[in-house]
């Protein structure tokens, strides 16, 4: 039967192909525009570790006091300063912790051929990259030895290994950055997490960088900070000074497997701001958070607004189509009033005269949702041209996103349907038959 | 003309007249926030940088490792670019407007205040960056040679005189006595030197630079870090070639650094509004896609009346009516319709505008735009009409005599 309404709906819709375009390019435009913006704001709002991501937490240390709050319950900044880094990875309060910051570097390569050129890259500790799944193409990060004995050590990314050794493994190697040698003691994989969990606040939708370096040497060599630094004081001039200083520009990342660790964390937090506040370094009274990760893309604001308001506008035209099918299907169901009669009169009960309509509109709405999918790819092609680069990563559709938009094209026009097809089966086959 | 048999005909076929109405009303209410966001986005992009942007260039140089003579180096530096024929002038500073990033900092009138006046971005520039930018000096004078000074990396400074833009003058001092004020920037006392008309800061596309746009401060300093910019002007149509030739002196010079970036004023401007202009054109394809998916349903929907009336106009039309009589019905039918779509429309776009303003930084809608909007569905309504009731109006009065 039901292949038989699949034929019927097929004739009837080459019966009329101008209503039958019209419904199609309608439900085809609306799927198109909701369905790239809906990527576009999946890939924005996305989790890239999500097995990991509830386990990973960031804590914020007010360490400027009341005047900087902008509201009064949070804290003014979401990096930390130097000295409160330092005693959170000395209280080592978690299994897994990593400071980090943004910095870069000039990369000489040894091939006198190759030209230096400029790398960003990014100073942490060696935990960082299993608390972000990093994955690993040779050898392995420094490990707390390289921490703690401020090795020369460096971890780089499989682009940058592809172009200084042409992709073979280079653990054991020197990579030159800033005239001096650093020995390579991991090749990472293919990675570049979108949004950037790890760092949201230098640059969210950015590439990872090619170059990792134990904190603490970067300490040492005084590598330059690329990314936000704000201070809210002066403070004694030179590298030691800033230092020393309530400078706000590391980002701290704790790694925290259950509630009870979550909790025992805050308490220390708060217990550690007290004692600042103690000892005379806070004068207020302790004001500490401690966010997950995805609170933490909520708080960072990681989202765009203009993203949302795409997806909003394109929703809203996606309505409109669906307002538009309606009319054009009702014009259709009740131009052939006279044959639906003919059929009433013939036997076929209301049920067969609705199945048979509904199937007509899942047509509508495959076909609908098939031209949606086309006019998709072209979107985000159209998109990636005209948004900034780094949101280029962000436009690919995935398996999801196409059965998505196929779904999301046959559940409306079939939400569509249902009140002309409600029409459909109320028309009266004695009326209609005496009217011809 | 006689609204009641419309209306009457109408009452007919409620739900047919309720979707076009309603289909009108959303597209109103998309089309006017829609059109009042782009143009919003074109009025911040239009806006000027103070910058001689047609014949600027800027350059980001880093040098392999710290070298710790890099007073020298930059001295070397500028000789040899100011040397070049074509270079108007040049500097080096630690950033540009339309950057994107940058420094910033609070503005005080007294020392020790708690919360600053306003903010500015810090320049670092000498005696050649207003010729270089090519800004007008409105009061007040330039550097001179002797006051720049060497700035350490991570360290306040304390610039014995500052040159500020009228925006960040006025802001500090609305009565318009600046020039030659003691203002607190970077903890310390300085004096305003100089006043120049205008000059953007390099944040002009996010929600924390928006609120002082063109509050900038330049402070007589050379930035002693290994990664920094040279900005350079050339005479008028050189820019070109003289960016060629900078970069190749500049190499000749020294080639223990990266060139990281050599983007003409148009290029820094396309980037620093790439997101703007992406989202204008974005709602400006949604927009038309709109207008003709309302378009084409109207077409259809009112081709099908025709084409299920078509008995109704011959008898009307052999009872005497004009072709013109039978082009009029339609079309007030649809003027009918799409007036009451347009009123819940306009309420529709006021709501959909209240709720953005809530949500984002979203400035209210002008009652202009949404009447604009209103008589835009309209005429909209009137175009796709059209078409169907010219045919309506082509039918002969004999068909009142044919049978179905």
């Amino acid at each position: 039967m039901f292949r038989y309404y699949v034929w019927l709906a097929l004739r009837s819709l080459r019966r009329n192909p101008v209503l039958t375009a019209l419904m199609i390019a309608a439900i085809g435009l609306g799927i198109g525009a909701s369905m790239t913006m809906l990527t576009l704001f999946r890939a924005m709002s996305g989790d890239p570790i999500p097995q990991k991501s509830s386990q990973l937490f960031v804590p914020q240390i007010d360490n400027w006091g009341p005047d900087f709050r902008e509201k009064s319950n949070e804290p003014p900044q979401p990096m930390l300063s130097y000295t409160d880094v330092e005693a959170l990875m000395r209280a080592h309060a978690a299994p897994r912790q990593a400071a980090m910051y943004a910095t870069g570097f000039v990369i000489t390569p040894s091939d006198p051929q190759q030209q230096p050129f400029q790398a960003e890259a990014r100073a942490t500790y060696s935990d960082f990259f299993e608390m972000f799944e990093v994955p690993f193409k040779y050898g392995s990060p420094w490990g707390a030895q390289g921490d703690e004995s401020h090795s020369d050590v460096v971890v780089i990314g499989k682009q940058l290994n592809d172009k200084l050794f042409g992709g073979a493994s280079s653990i054991g190697k020197t990579v030159n950055l800033n005239n001096h040698d650093y020995r390579i003691v991991g090749v990472l994989d293919d990675w570049s997490p979108h949004p950037r969990t790890y760092d949201v606040i230098d640059d969210s939708f950015g590439d990872a960088e090619q170059v990792f370096v134990p904190l603490t040497v970067a300490i040492d060599r005084h590598m330059d900070i690329w990314g936000n630094n704000n201070c809210s004081a002066a403070y004694e001039p030179g590298w030691e000074g800033h230092l020393h200083s309530e400078c706000v520009w590391l980002q701290f990342w704790a790694e925290l497997p259950d509630a009870a660790q979550v909790q025992r964390y805050r308490s220390m937090l708060d217990s550690y701001a007290s004692e600042q506040q103690h000892n005379g370094r806070f004068h207020w009274a302790p004001l500490t958070r401690l966010s997950s990760a995805r609170e933490w893309m909520v708080l960072q604001h990681v989202v765009p607004d203009e993203s949302r308001i795409l997806l909003m506008v394109s929703f809203s035209f996606l309505f409109v189509c669906l307002v538009n099918a309606v009319g054009l299907m009702l014009a259709k169901f009740m131009g052939r009033s006279a044959e639906t009669g003919v059929r009433r009169a013939l036997g076929a009960n209301r049920r067969a005269v609705f199945m048979q309509c509904m199937v007509e509109t899942g047509v509508i709405g495959l076909a609908g949702g098939l031209l949606g999918l086309a006019l998709t790819g072209l979107g985000l092609i159209g998109v990636r041209a005209v948004l900034a680069k780094d949101m280029s990563s962000l436009t690919h559709l995935d398996l999801v996103d196409v059965v998505l938009a196929v779904l999301l094209a046959v559940v409306a026009a079939v939400l569509a349907g249902i009140y002309p097809t409600w029409r459909a089966t109320q028309v009266q086959p004695a009326w209609q038959l005496k009217a011809n | 003309m006689h609204i009641r048999p419309i209306l009457s005909a109408m009452r007919r076929n409620k739900v047919g007249a309720f979707l076009i109405a309603l289909q009108m009303a959303l597209t109103l209410a998309i089309l006017c926030n829609s059109l009042f966001i782009i143009e919003q986005r074109l009025t911040l992009m239009a806006r000027a940088s103070g910058v001689d942007e047609d014949n600027v260039f800027v350059l980001t140089n880093q040098w392999v490792g710290t070298p710790d003579d890099l007073n020298a180096r930059i001295a070397t530096d500028l000789a040899g670019i100011r040397s070049l024929p074509g270079v108007v002038d040049a500097y080096p500073s630690n950033s540009y407007p339309l950057r994107g990033g940058g420094w910033s900092d609070g503005v005080m009138l007294a020392d020790h205040q708690v919360h600053p006046n306003t903010h500015t971005t810090l320049y670092f520039a000498d005696e050649h960056a207003l010729n270089t930018l090519g800004v007008k000096l409105l009061a007040g004078r330039n550097f001179s040679p002797d006051e720049i000074g060497s700035r350490a990396e991570n360290s306040l400074g304390h610039p014995p005189v500052v040159i500020v833009t009228k925006a960040l003058a006025d802001k500090m001092f609305p009565d318009g006595s600046a020039l030659g004020k003691t203002i607190y920037v970077e903890d310390g006392p300085t004096t305003i030197t100089g006043i120049v008309e205008k000059l953007q800061t390099p944040w002009v596309s996010n929600s924390f630079g928006e609120k002082f746009p063109e509050n900038s401060m330049l402070e007589p300093y050379h930035y002693m870090v290994s990664g920094y910019h040279y900005v350079v002007r050339a005479q008028p149509g050189q820019l070109d070639a003289v960016m060629k030739q900078v970069q190749k002196k500049l190499l000749e010079i020294n080639r223990a650094r990266v060139m990281v970036k050599v983007m003409t004023y148009a290029e820094v401007r396309a980037e620093a509004y790439r997101n703007y202009r992406g989202l204008a054109i974005i709602l400006g394809v949604v927009c038309t896609s709109l207008l003709a998916v309302t378009a084409f349903g109207i077409v259809g929907l009112t081709s099908f009346w025709v084409t299920q009336r078509r008995r109704q106009i011959g008898v009307r039309r052999a009872l005497g009516a004009t072709r013109r009589a039978i082009l009029f019905y339609f079309q007030t039918e649809n003027v009918i319709i799409a007036a009451a779509g347009a009123a819940v429309g306009v309420a529709l776009a006021v709501g959909l505008n209240l709720w953005m303003v809530t949500s984002f930084e979203m400035l209210r809608i002008g009652p202009a735009y949404v009447l604009v909007g209103a008589v835009a569905v309209m005429l909209l309504g009137q175009l796709a009409v059209l078409w169907p009731a010219l045919r309506a109006a082509s039918i002969p009065p004999a068909l009142a005599t044919r049978a179905a």
